[in-house]
């Protein structure tokens, strides 16, 4: 075991990735010599050369654009979005063209590419540096749309990603780049792609969370044990393909559901799993699934952040509102009568 | 660099000033024949009056068939036929071609069944043929989208290590695209091996070249970037095989991409739902009625005495029968199974679209179709 950051699992895992597999390229803005500002590939070109791992002019949708070409010309381009903001130029390309290649050829063509973006905030970045874009991209059928939040999932779901037949998008929270844990990256224990994890075990009520929710979730789940409320936290890793399997599971036991996500609420990708956990879990939900997530508003400025982002308060605050002292809505009895 | 060779550099690169031309309007040769292009050989331009008639009747009879609602929509190419034949002509068969919508001559040049290259138009699916055995993208539809994907392609050949090359096709309005222009700087920062053939058809849907464009020619638009450019007579196919063989001859030696111009003209509307009328006159139309590819390829092979009126008449019988082959496979109803829609989002489908799959299957035994059951029993 040995201490490694998310930012660490992520290089190593492009290191083995290129080692084992000379059609993997991996190409961007500044990923070359700089290795990248957030030096994901610092390295890379230095050990494994130019023809490998280069630098790209400055033009978001000529690189997803070229790495379709090159996929369709049988190599495995792993392309770097410099920021989540910033790749807004290649959703053309990738709405029309990565996702439905595959679909649109019967079959015949596919394209095994990987998009990484740094993603979400809670680092300080100003203007357009920061969003969280992962609804856009889970709402576009065709893609696989994943986000680890620990350093050891960086490695087995970008590996698992850039061995995948279909184009993925592998969104890395930028705030856990940083983060450290003790991970043998030598040794399998992630789950399988598409599967979610359980990352504490609970009894009184389920909180789904991903990518940059997780750690928060998880101090959450902490601070409501204090309290005598017993969480259970659910990582989902990838977003689609998505794990109902393993939530619907963890629900039924506890009869409760939080979904915690950075993204503004409206439209978002916890809206969908709030839906999907009321249709299958309805009958064993003894409170609304509630959602906590970022408010409906353009990124805020740095200084203002911390207001935005959902934290442990908003979580406990949420956990208070799942109904567990309540008893039933006497007006509802009322109507009853009365009708 | 001294200046002497910055003035070769970026004489090297830009355009004729005026499009390349060896055949006049009227089948003559010009008076002087352009410098630095070879004249194709007489069989090659014989084959290429051969593809350019089966692809005008191929265009005439899409159109018809539109009015007999066998096609959803088509896109003609009539005029353009010397710029898609001779396209296709100067590819070998190992190379890759990215098309758009417009390009269905092009298709039926490259040798793909006409059932095929119209099943995007038909409705049936998205794309007809098989792109890896004809190495031949889908028709690209957004526009300028395929030129980024020719680059990579040809990107792709460069690093394999043969001397293939990719051709990309776009129209006039393509060249505002972002994705255009992305396409030629990442092609010349990485010398790709990749032709960016332009056909200017003067009009995007209404919208004329003169509303796309204030540049000299679109042809200048290679210079930003570094790419070698020509202007060609899109009209005269003897020019257009020249210069395009010229510009695979480049790109297939390592020498980088290759931008050209076709100054041709649409014939038709956009499709058959657009209302020409509304946004030019016939007069113009008329003008370029003259400038007919076809017939002038035609004057000038019989003149040279290589093309005889059996020759012509043996072409104009087998492109009858083709267009007859065409209408009895589209008089032919398909059956498309509507579970096919689940089965290549992914290599493999997730739990939920199999959810989906199985939901739409009971929805269709419930309306009991006989064409749906007829699929499944297939």
């Amino acid at each position: 075991m040995a201490k490694v950051t998310m930012a660490q699992a992520l290089n190593t895992a492009l290191r083995d990735a290129l080692r084992e597999d000379e059609r993997v390229l991996v190409f961007g803005e500044d990923v070359g010599p700089l290795g990248g500002v957030f030096r994901i590939t610092d390295g890379l070109t230095r050990d494994f050369g130019e023809q490998r791992c280069f630098d790209t002019p400055l033009a978001e949708a000529g690189i997803v654009g070229l790495a379709v070409g090159m996929a369709m010309g049988g190599f495995r381009p792993v392309v770097e979005m410099q920021f989540d903001a910033f790749a807004y130029p290649a959703f053309e390309q990738i709405a029309s063209h990565v996702a439905k290649l595959r679909n649109r050829t019967r079959g015949r063509l596919s394209l095994p590419m990987v998009i990484r973006i740094p993603y979400a905030g809670g680092i300080g970045g100003v203007e357009h540096h920061c969003d969280s874009s992962e609804a856009y991209y889970a709402h576009t059928p065709g893609l696989k749309v994943v986000t680890p939040a620990t350093a050891e999932d960086a490695y087995w779901l970008l590996r698992d990603a850039v061995a995948d037949p279909d184009p993925v998008v592998f969104l890395e929270p930028k705030k856990l780049y940083w983060s450290r844990e003790d991970t043998d990256l030598e040794r399998r224990d992630a789950q399988p792609f598409g599967r979610a994890a359980i990352r504490r075990e609970g009894r009184d009520a389920t909180v789904v969370a991903y990518g940059p929710s997780v750690p928060v979730a998880l101090a959450a789940a902490e601070a409501a044990a204090a309290e005598g409320i017993d969480l259970e936290v659910v990582d989902l890793r990838t977003l689609v393909p998505f794990d109902d399997e393993t939530v619907t599971a963890s629900v039924r036991r506890t009869g409760r559901c939080l979904v915690v996500q950075e993204a503004q609420g409206f439209a978002g990708v916890g809206a969908e799993i709030a839906a999907r956990v009321q249709e299958r879990c309805f009958h064993s939900l003894a409170a609304p699934v509630l959602r906590v997530a970022g408010f409906d508003i353009p990124y805020p400025p740095p200084k203002l952040e911390h207001a935005h982002l959902p934290g442990v308060d908003r979580i406990l605050d949420a956990v208070d509102r799942l109904q567990f002292a309540d008893e039933p809505d006497p007006r509802h009895l009322l109507r009853g009568a009365v009708a | 660099m001294s200046v002497k060779s910055l003035r070769q550099t970026v004489h090297g690169l830009l355009p004729s000033l005026t499009p390349v031309r060896f055949v006049a309007e009227d089948g003559t040769p010009v008076a002087k024949p352009p410098t630095g292009y070879a004249e194709p050989p007489v069989e090659a331009l014989h084959e290429a009056y051969r593809r350019m008639v089966l692809g005008r009747r191929f265009d005439t009879q899409a159109t018809a068939l539109t009015k007999q609602g066998r096609l959803a929509v088509y896109p003609s190419s009539r005029g353009q036929e010397a710029c898609q034949v001779g396209a296709v002509l100067a590819l070998r068969p190992d190379d890759w071609l990215f098309p758009t919508y417009r390009d269905s001559v092009a298709l039926v040049t490259r040798g793909i069944d006409p059932l095929e290259v119209l099943t995007l138009l038909r409705g049936d699916w998205h794309c007809g043929y098989d792109p890896a055995a004809t190495r031949v993208a889908p028709q690209c539809t957004p526009l300028a989208t395929q030129v980024l994907h020719a680059t990579g392609m040809a990107e792709s050949l460069r690093r394999t290590g043969g001397d293939g090359v990719a051709m990309a096709l776009a129209g006039d309005g393509a060249t505002s695209e972002g994705d255009f222009h992305e396409a030629l700087n990442f092609a010349a920062v990485f010398r790709a091996p990749v032709v960016f053939f332009v056909q200017n058809n003067k009009y995007a849907i209404s919208v004329p070249l003169a509303r796309q464009t204030a540049a000299p020619a679109l042809a200048y638009k290679g210079i930003g970037y570094g790419v070698r450019s020509e202007q060609v007579d899109g009209n005269d196919l003897v020019a257009v095989l020249a210069v395009l063989t010229a510009a695979v001859g480049h790109a297939r030696a390592g020498h980088g991409p290759f931008l050209v111009e076709a100054h041709t003209y649409r014939m038709d509307a956009h499709t058959n739902a657009d209302d020409a009328t509304r946004y030019r006159n016939d007069e113009e139309v008329e003008q370029w009625s003259a400038a007919d590819p076809l017939s002038r390829l035609e004057t000038y092979l019989r003149a040279r005495g290589v093309l005889t009126d059996e020759d012509v008449a043996a072409v104009r019988e087998e492109a009858e029968a083709a267009a007859a082959e065409l209408r009895a496979g589209m008089n032919a109803d398909t059956a498309a199974d509507p579970l096919e829609l689940f089965d290549h989002v992914y290599a493999e489908p997730t739990p939920q679209l199999r959810e989906q799959r199985a939901l739409l299957a009971a929805e269709l035994a419930e309306t009991d179709e006989p064409t749906t059951l007829q699929t499944q029993e297939d």
